[in-house]
């Protein structure tokens, strides 16, 4: 009985799943988290919804990640923020017509107690030579994700190999997502380097800080990128573009700009002034 | 929810007779499977999660039902870690009845699809068990459908993902509610399934 019972739930669940897959008015975006997290989808996605009749299912995976996921195949856009990888996704002929949707910045946050000296400094490279120079807990990102990769640019810069100087102490690579790694710093004392719409939305602040802003290094790009059709024949990539088109016009841009947490703006509109 | 009730459906259906046939059918490779479903009882779900997250995709060898990062794709998985447990729980609460009334089915003549029926619910109290088990897993579980269902809000999004999710966003209070929640239902699962039990 209990089989008989339990068999329309399945077949409703499996039917679903494949009806929603199959729903030709539904696309799948492949964000970072620091754009999940600040909730900023959450905010502007039912607006274009509302006007065009399009679901856009959102995956929340690292800039490292969300590339791959769309070199398989498994997305019809992306929605991410490391130049870098970026220019070599494109060069690989995986992706076109990238755009510049908005733009914020990167900030060093760390323990009020500032063991390293950097609170009030405006150069986030001479922060981190403070911060090794101390031997202060620092957690890393550690997930090739965008604000993982800006985090190494920025110890390349300071001629610094953490991994090498502080792993098993000082240097903790986690592995893990912006909001664990802002968990892992405050638990720890230690500092880390977030993007400010993450950080602006996280809960757990406790005793941590924003101690470096406003270096032109810390500037953070979010950049949309459709698949490249010769490559990735992606069913939906009409929708895709027209997703795409509609983050960069006037109404995308002003939904953006609108979005803000605690009085203060997340992302600043750039589509037409790229950064 | 919904995911993991199908989800502990279809490892019944799957789990059930095919735990019972390994108690009473002789055949060879029995005992290796018999090995196999008790190894697997302690599958890891990232495992499952990755292997069907590649056999899936897009570009994998299943890539055209296009199932990655539905909801479909999340109940494959967790029947996937849930019928090796009800399989070999079947096993071991068919076993004993088989011995003890084995001899009488078969000189009834009873065919082996008919004892594995008598024998089932001889000893349904173990089945059942087996069947909460299967369900306990499911519905506990975050690895493999963190993997194969995306964590789409209001589409793969489940409680653990959404725990997962509201502890990296350091809302623990929102997260540890939702624990509670899911804690509840397991226990409201649990406990219909033993009223239902008792009315019958």
């Amino acid at each position: 009985m209990k089989l008989r019972q339990f068999f329309p739930l399945l077949l409703v669940a499996l039917l679903a799943g494949g009806a929603d897959a199959a729903d030709p008015q539904s696309i799948i975006l492949v964000s970072t988290t620091s754009v999940e997290n600040s909730g900023l989808l959450a905010q502007i996605l039912p607006v274009f919804t509302k006007e065009t009749g399009i679901t856009v299912h959102v995956l929340a995976q690292g800039t490292g990640q969300a590339l791959q996921t769309a070199a398989r195949d498994d997305a019809d856009l992306v929605l991410v923020h490391d130049p870098e990888a970026e220019r070599k996704f494109i060069a690989a002929g995986d992706g076109i017509d990238r755009r510049q949707i908005a733009w914020n910045d990167f900030i060093v946050v760390g323990p009020r107690a500032d063991p390293a000296h950097i609170a009030g400094t405006h150069d986030a490279v001479a922060a981190l030579k403070a911060i090794a120079g101390a031997q202060a807990p620092f957690v890393s990102r550690g997930d090739k994700s965008g604000t993982d990769a800006l985090e190494h640019r920025l110890w390349r810069v300071a001629e610094i190999d953490p991994a090498k100087a502080g792993a098993g102490s000082w240097y903790r690579d986690i592995g893990g997502g912006m909001g664990a790694a802002l968990n892992a710093a405050q638990a720890m004392n230690a500092y880390t380097i977030s993007d400010r719409g993450t950080w602006l939305s996280f809960k757990n602040k406790g005793d941590l800080a924003v101690l470096v802003e406003g270096d032109p290094h810390l500037i953070n790009r979010y950049d949309v990128i459709l698949l490249n059709p010769a490559k990735h024949p992606v069913p939906k990539q009409a929708l895709a573009r027209r997703f795409a088109q509609w983050l960069v016009s006037p109404e995308g841009q002003a939904a953006i700009g609108a979005y803000k947490v605690g009085g203060e703006q997340l992302f600043h509109p750039s589509a037409t002034a790229p950064k | 929810m919904t995911v993991s009730l199908s989800a502990t459906a279809v490892a019944a259906i799957v789990g059930l007779p095919s735990g019972a046939a390994l108690a009473i059918c002789r055949f060879p490779g029995r005992r290796p499977l018999i090995l196999l479903a008790n190894a697997f009882l302690g599958l890891p779900p990232v495992v499952v999660g990755l292997a069907l997250y590649l056999l899936l995709s897009r570009s994998g060898p299943l890539g055209m039902l296009a199932l990655l990062f539905t909801p479909g794709a999340m109940v494959i998985a967790q029947a996937a870690l849930a019928t090796p447990i009800i399989a070999a729980l079947a096993h071991r609460a068919v076993e004993e009845p088989w011995q003890e009334y084995g001899g009488a089915l078969r000189v009834e003549g009873a065919s082996r699809l008919r004892s594995i029926r008598v024998l089932l619910v001889i000893a349904r109290r173990s089945v059942l068990t087996a069947v909460l088990a299967g369900f306990g897993r499911t519905i506990s579980e975050v690895g493999a459908v963190l993997i194969v269902g995306g964590n789409i809000a209001g589409y793969t999004r489940i409680m653990t993902t959404a725990i997962v999710l509201k502890t990296s966003e350091g809302d623990f209070g929102l997260a540890l509610g939702l624990g509670l929640v899911l804690i509840g239902i397991s226990i409201a699962v649990s406990a219909s399934a033993f009223v239902l039990w008792e009315r019958s």
